[in-house]
């Protein structure tokens, strides 16, 4: 059974309930050591991988080294030939036969430790993944249960409280009447504003002796004056 | 990263936010910290945060099963669905027979991501109720 089927079947069949657990702890732990137990085999994996490729490298300079060994022995005896030293050559295209076959011998091992390498790198491929998938599905347990652990400690928090969870209309209705009552609070903030800037263009002008000026008791007895006459 | 050093930066963030809301932060001790956490004007709908192994998870209860209009169900969760992904930052779910939004962060996240991800959460859950509000008594 997939790791999602069993989640959706615990928490279907109300393990969801306060205190339960949709895997048991030990399990948890089982799977964390097997995590790391993969996780082991893979360093492993990867230093005999190391060390094989190291071996593969080695093999193949020894291949090259013999066969540049064998052409120049060919080269040898081809020059013995042309001398007429039969013997000679003889001598050369036994050693050049000798070359051969430690040659066959040494691109056997080569070819052994190539396939290894690729063995190795196959599984150290196929370790990774599985280890990877092993995390995800860890995680996806432990979410779980840490979902349901806060849950309840949320839902214990509400209940010593004492506090009554709002219906979510009642929610939205608050925080509405409470974002409307700021804005009020702020157009009358800016209203209030323009308003004493009104007031502070007024008293300029008055200063600059522009606009209604106050009566002034030299202005009042200007006006008495003229109504005498 | 744990839940009182995620605590301690909003609370002392207060006015300074990039995003305009002030956190108050409350830890809720049980078996996993759980740090609730109310936006000041939106108290209602306060966003549970815990800190796991691996990712930071941040949820508010949007309503209860039992104030879905039950004529409304499948409509009400066709909307869910087709919503889910335009939705920024957030996704629904369902916890025991209360339908949440949640974001999950990564735990090497930084505290101006967590601030950003509040604060969208926050603003999340009041438009979703208010798009959704046709569904439920």
């Amino acid at each position: 059974m997939s790791i999602f089927k069993k989640i959706m079947t615990a928490i279907r069949g109300g393990a969801s309930e306060v205190g339960e657990s949709i895997v048991d702890a030990n399990a948890t732990r089982i799977f964390e050591q097997e995590i790391r137990d993969a996780e082991n085999h893979l360093t492993k994996a990867k230093r005999d991988l190391t060390g094989v490729m190291a071996q593969q490298m080695a093999s193949s300079r020894e291949v090259d080294r013999i066969k540049r060994e064998i052409t120049e022995h060919e080269g040898y005896a081809v020059q013995a030939l042309e001398k007429g030293d039969e013997t000679l050559a003889l001598a050369v295209a036994e050693k050049i036969a000798a070359l051969e076959s430690e040659q066959t011998t040494q691109q056997q091992s080569l070819d052994s430790f190539e396939g290894s390498a690729n063995r190795l790198k196959d599984l150290v491929k196929k370790s990774e993944r599985q280890v990877a998938e092993y995390k995800r599905q860890l995680s996806m347990v432990k979410t779980t249960e840490s979902v349901q652990k806060a849950t309840s400690a949320i839902t214990d928090n509400f209940s010593s409280s004492n506090s009554k969870l709002l219906s979510a209309k009642d929610s939205l209705e608050r925080i509405k009447a409470k974002q409307q009552k700021f804005d009020d609070q702020m157009k009358a903030a800016e209203v209030l504003e323009s308003e004493n800037s009104d007031n502070s263009l007024e008293a300029k002008l008055k200063e600059a002796g522009i606009g209604a000026t106050d009566a002034s008791a030299s202005s009042v007895l200007d006006r008495l004056k003229a109504k005498q006459k | 990263m744990n839940i009182h050093t995620i605590a301690n930066h909003l609370n002392t963030m207060a006015d300074s936010s990039e995003t305009g809301m002030v956190f108050d932060c409350q830890p809720i001790s049980g078996e996993v910290d759980v740090l609730q956490i109310s936006v000041v004007d939106r108290e209602e709908l306060p966003i549970f945060l815990s800190v796991s192994d691996d990712q930071i998870l941040c949820i508010t209860y949007l309503w209860g099963a039992e104030e879905v209009k039950s004529d409304k169900l499948h409509e009400m969760h066709e909307s869910m669905l087709e919503m889910n992904i335009p939705m920024p930052l957030s996704s629904f779910s369902k916890i025991g027979d209360k339908y949440v939004i949640f974001g999950a962060l990564s735990i090497n996240s930084t505290y101006d991501d967590i601030e950003h991800e509040l604060a969208v959460l926050s603003n999340n859950a009041v438009e979703i109720i208010d798009d959704m509000s046709d569904f439920l008594i």
